[in-house]
């Protein structure tokens, strides 16, 4: 067997579907305003973060569940989830790596990040996200140096609260939609950066989110602000154990850049996608909402989409300083059952502001693939320009793929391009393939990995090898 | 505006001669428009321009009664000159005149006595609204192996009697096997506040060819609605061509399903707009066997204070291999006040398919502008021969010579 036969063997059924036995702290089902005190009691929250959080309740009991999505799914009752699901060990948070319970530990290590490891080799920090409690954070101490802060968002509600108070609900609000809204209220941790003026974040940021607790939902918030003149390049992984229910994983993720500064954000996403017969897996609504609020600055999407029962998010970009670039690159796979809703939404308020999307679909199996996305160039927003191009392959005629631009002009002095496509891989280029020695799965991940090229160059070296080989595994049986 | 609606719709019953069981239809359809009213920006197909809110902006306590009684007069001024044609002439919600004079009489039937149908019961309260006011409704079959000599033109006519009423207009077609149609729709009204709600449902068996030609040219404040039905059976072909220019608002639906193989649909469109405009074209092309084809042309060129819409969408189900869909949709913005919103939108569950979609919208080049300049015209100059260029392009898409002709004088372009 040659080393890509054996990762695919490691890797033909979920590699991550593992649970892990480690005592965990419940509170108890359903959604009320007790539980959300609890939450906050719980994590000794000040009082103005429970009233972010009761606010944010209020306003959910008049929401209605959005259902214009294309993929549908069985109602969730919200009241029949755990809300706050912690390892015991968590309770009082150790103080280094070598306090963590072991059981944690080996967790990560089967996942691929040995933290410790990770800490000395990679030069990568990383922050680790255990159901819904922030368990490590690496690389403490090179990051203090220069002023960065890097750390769970628990901690940074009690170390740094002026931030956190001034940043959070800024760009996602209390008053946004369902999802979000219920993540304002419930919220358990995530992470938080802080880049100061003028730095550049010497290493790579890394959050590794894992669900494993069962009924439980997942609500992280993460919450990155980039400094004037600062950059940062931030990535983010997520795993969960195999179960026949369905998991909702609702979470929030804010960037700020203000004046010069440029956020980097590559996720990498692999949630339980369920079994071959659509059983079980994640529920993946998440909102990612970018803010490029000061003058020349710039935030970058990247997400590799292979997980997930059903993906439904919008990554988007608010360019309200002039000169402000926003960019979006993705790829998603669908296999089997699996349905994904993305795309992006790039809104054009500042002047000479220029957004950028490529989005690769691919599905296949019985899947259901959607780009869904939205360019609005406002009046006020002069001179300024959007590139769109979204390509999808499907692969077999029991899957689907569907684009939905949403393209609103409203300035004459701006812009915008717009280029779809979708086709299945050209039998010549397969010929070609096969004709020199590749066997037909081979020769669909050579050119799926070309098909999605583009994209997967915009990820930082560690993750884009991950990710290609993601692109193979995720096809795999979906040929011949 | 219910009250108003029952009110109406009684009236109308006392003098029509409608059945007892042509009534219970239409009842039944007047009860679901009232149920749902004027579709609004809620629904994601009239998320762009929000009828109900139009309506209620621009009509005036719009009333659903016509006296339908006496006969209009026939205004042959509007006639199109150096064209021979045959003619419909609908005044003020009656059809005062069908005239085929051109044709051969065994080879063209009419037929009045029309049974309001359950057909396209889908989600739009407009159908509704016609299947529930429309006065009489007539189906044109062109028999097998006919071809039409001669264009028709449907002559659309309101004059200043008509005041915030509500028009229905409902015409069937059925193009047996190896006929075809050339057909015109001529917007000539001069009034105001009135909104019209017509409903065309083209039926093409084997080898049909169908040519329908949409012209909104003369200047008027009235709010349009047209929504086309086509089916196509083997190897029939339907060309659809608007120029959407003077109405207040206009939207044209064209709803097409390509049922037998080797059909093909085409749709383009212009629009020319300035002063308040709101136009919007939605299509739906529904690809359902193997081997069809579609492509569609947009172009727009919007002055102060318009605003165009496209919603393009192409449907490929899972048996329709070797589907070939095209799109493409551009439009000029020539004032800060103008709008241009597209959604061209695909839904593909087969594989063996090529379906591409393009959009682009900007400004006039200023590269083009400065060269021609520098070769001697004036800006105004050189900005008419590069929007006369731009349109150029969907006009000779047209290919009917004849009529490409026609419309090409009609809206002023010069090759």
């Amino acid at each position: 067997m040659d080393t890509r036969e054996k990762d695919i063997e490691n890797l033909k059924d979920y590699k991550y579907g593992f649970t892990t036995d480690i005592e965990n702290i419940r509170a108890p089902k359903g959604l009320n305003k007790d539980i959300i005190k609890f939450i906050s009691n719980i994590k000794k929250e000040p009082k103005w973060m429970l009233d972010f959080r009761l606010k944010a309740f209020e306003r959910f009991k008049l929401l209605k569940e959005p259902d214009w999505q294309k993929p549908k799914y069985p109602k969730i009752d919200y009241q029949d989830l755990y809300y706050y699901s912690a390892p015991k060990s968590m309770k009082d948070k150790p103080k280094s790596l070598d306090e963590l319970d072991p059981k944690l530990l080996e967790t990560y290590n089967k996942l691929g990040i040995p933290l410790q490891e990770q800490a000395r080799l990679n030069g990568i920090a990383v922050d680790a996200v255990f159901d819904s409690v922030s368990v490590a954070t690496t690389f403490k101490g090179e990051l203090t140096k220069h002023g960065i802060i890097f750390c769970s968002m628990s901690e940074a509600i009690q170390k740094h609260p002026d931030l956190v108070k001034k940043y959070l609900g800024t760009v996602i609000p209390t008053t946004d939609h369902f999802f979000a809204t219920l993540n304002s209220a419930v919220f358990t941790d995530g992470s938080f950066v802080y880049i100061p003026e003028g730095v550049k974040c010497p290493m790579e940021l890394s959050t590794y989110f894992r669900i494993n607790a069962s009924e439980t939902g997942q609500f992280e918030r993460t919450l990155i602000i980039a400094d004037k003149g600062s950059y940062v390049s931030y990535l983010e992984g997520c795993t969960a154990p195999m179960r026949d229910e369905n998991q909702l994983h609702a979470a929030n993720v804010e960037l700020i850049a203000l004046d010069d500064a440029e956020i980097k954000y590559s996720t990498v996403q692999n949630w339980y996608p369920g079994d071959a017969n659509g059983k079980g897996g994640i529920y993946n609504f998440v909102t990612k909402r970018g803010l490029c609020k000061g003058k020349n600055s710039k935030i970058s999407w990247t997400q590799v989409e292979t997980g997930s029962a059903i993906t439904w998010k919008y990554p988007s970009c608010i360019l309200r300083g002039d000169n402000s670039i926003g960019e979006f690159y993705s790829i998603a796979i669908t296999n089997n059952h699996q349905k994904a809703d993305t795309g992006t939404k790039m809104i054009h308020l500042g002047k000479n502001t220029k957004s950028k999307i490529i989005s690769k679909g691919i599905s296949a199996g019985f899947s259901d693939m959607t780009y869904r996305g939205l360019v609005d160039i406002n009046s006020k927003a002069k001179n300024s320009s959007n590139y769109t191009q979204c390509d999808s392959l499907l692969m077999g005629n029991k899957c689907g793929a569907h684009t939905v631009p949403y393209i609103k002009n409203k300035n004459f002095d701006s812009n915008i391009a717009h280029e779809a496509t979708t086709s299945k891989i050209s039998e010549e280029q397969l010929h070609y393939c096969q004709q020199r020695g590749l066997n037909p799965e081979e020769a669909v991940g050579l050119i799926v990995n070309g098909f999605c090229k583009e994209v997967l160059q915009q990820l930082p070296m560690e993750f884009a090898v991950e990710a290609q080989k993601l692109v193979g595994i995720s096809l795999e049986g979906s040929v011949g | 505006m219910k009250e108003q609606l029952k009110t109406d719709f009684e009236k109308i019953q006392k003098v029509s001669s409608f059945s007892g069981k042509d009534v219970e239809t239409k009842r039944f359809y007047l009860n679901k428009f009232i149920e749902r009213g004027f579709p609004n920006r809620k629904l994601e197909n009239w998320k762009f321009l929000d009828l109900d809110k139009i309506i209620d902006k621009s009509i005036n306590e719009l009333s659903f009664y016509n006296d339908y009684s006496t006969t209009n007069k026939i205004d042959t001024s509007i006639f199109i000159d150096g064209l021979e044609h045959n003619k419909i002439i609908f005044i003020n919600g009656r059809i005062e005149k069908i005239d085929f004079s051109y044709e051969d009489k065994n080879q063209i039937e009419i037929f009045d006595d029309f049974k309001i149908d359950y057909k396209f019961d889908n989600n739009n309260s407009l159908i509704d609204l016609n299947k529930a006011f429309s006065n009489k409704y007539f189906k044109i079959l062109i028999k097998k192996g006919y071809s039409i000599k001669k264009p028709l033109i449907i002559y659309h006519v309101t004059n200043e009697k008509m005041k915030s009423k509500n028009i229905n207009l409902r015409l069937d077609f059925e193009l047996e096997q190896n006929s075809s149609l050339k057909l015109i729709d001529f917007f000539s009204d001069i009034t105001d506040t009135n909104f019209m709600n017509i409903l065309y449902n083209f039926d093409l068996k084997k080898d049909s060819i169908l040519k329908n030609y949409k012209i909104d040219k003369s200047f008027n404040r009235n709010i349009k609605y047209s929504y086309n039905n086509i089916d196509q059976e083997k190897n029939s072909i339907s060309e659809t061509f608007i120029f959407s220019a003077s109405s207040d608002y206009f939207k044209n639906e064209i709803n097409c399903n390509l049922r037998g193989e080797h059909s093909s649909a085409f749709v383009n469109g212009i629009f020319s707009l300035k002063d308040n405009k709101q136009h919007e074209i939605r299509t739906s092309i529904n690809h359902l066997v193997e081997n069809t084809k579609s492509y569609q042309l947009i172009k727009s060129v919007l002055g102060k204070n318009s605003k165009a819409v496209y919603q393009g969408r192409i449907y490929v189900d899972s048996i329709a291999q070797k589907t070939d869909g095209y799109q493409l949709s551009k439009a000029i913005l020539l004032d800060e006040t103008s709008e241009f919103n597209a959604k061209p939108e695909l839904e593909i569950y087969a594989d063996d398919v090529k379906c591409s979609h393009g959009s682009a919208s900007g400004s006039l080049n200023e590269n083009s502008i400065f060269y021609l300049m520098s070769r001697g015209l004036n800006y105004k100059e050189s900005k008419e021969l590069l929007i006369n260029g731009f349109l150029l392009d969907v006009v000779e898409k047209i290919t009917d010579a004849e009529i490409r002709n026609l419309i090409k004088n009609m809206i002023g372009l010069t090759e």
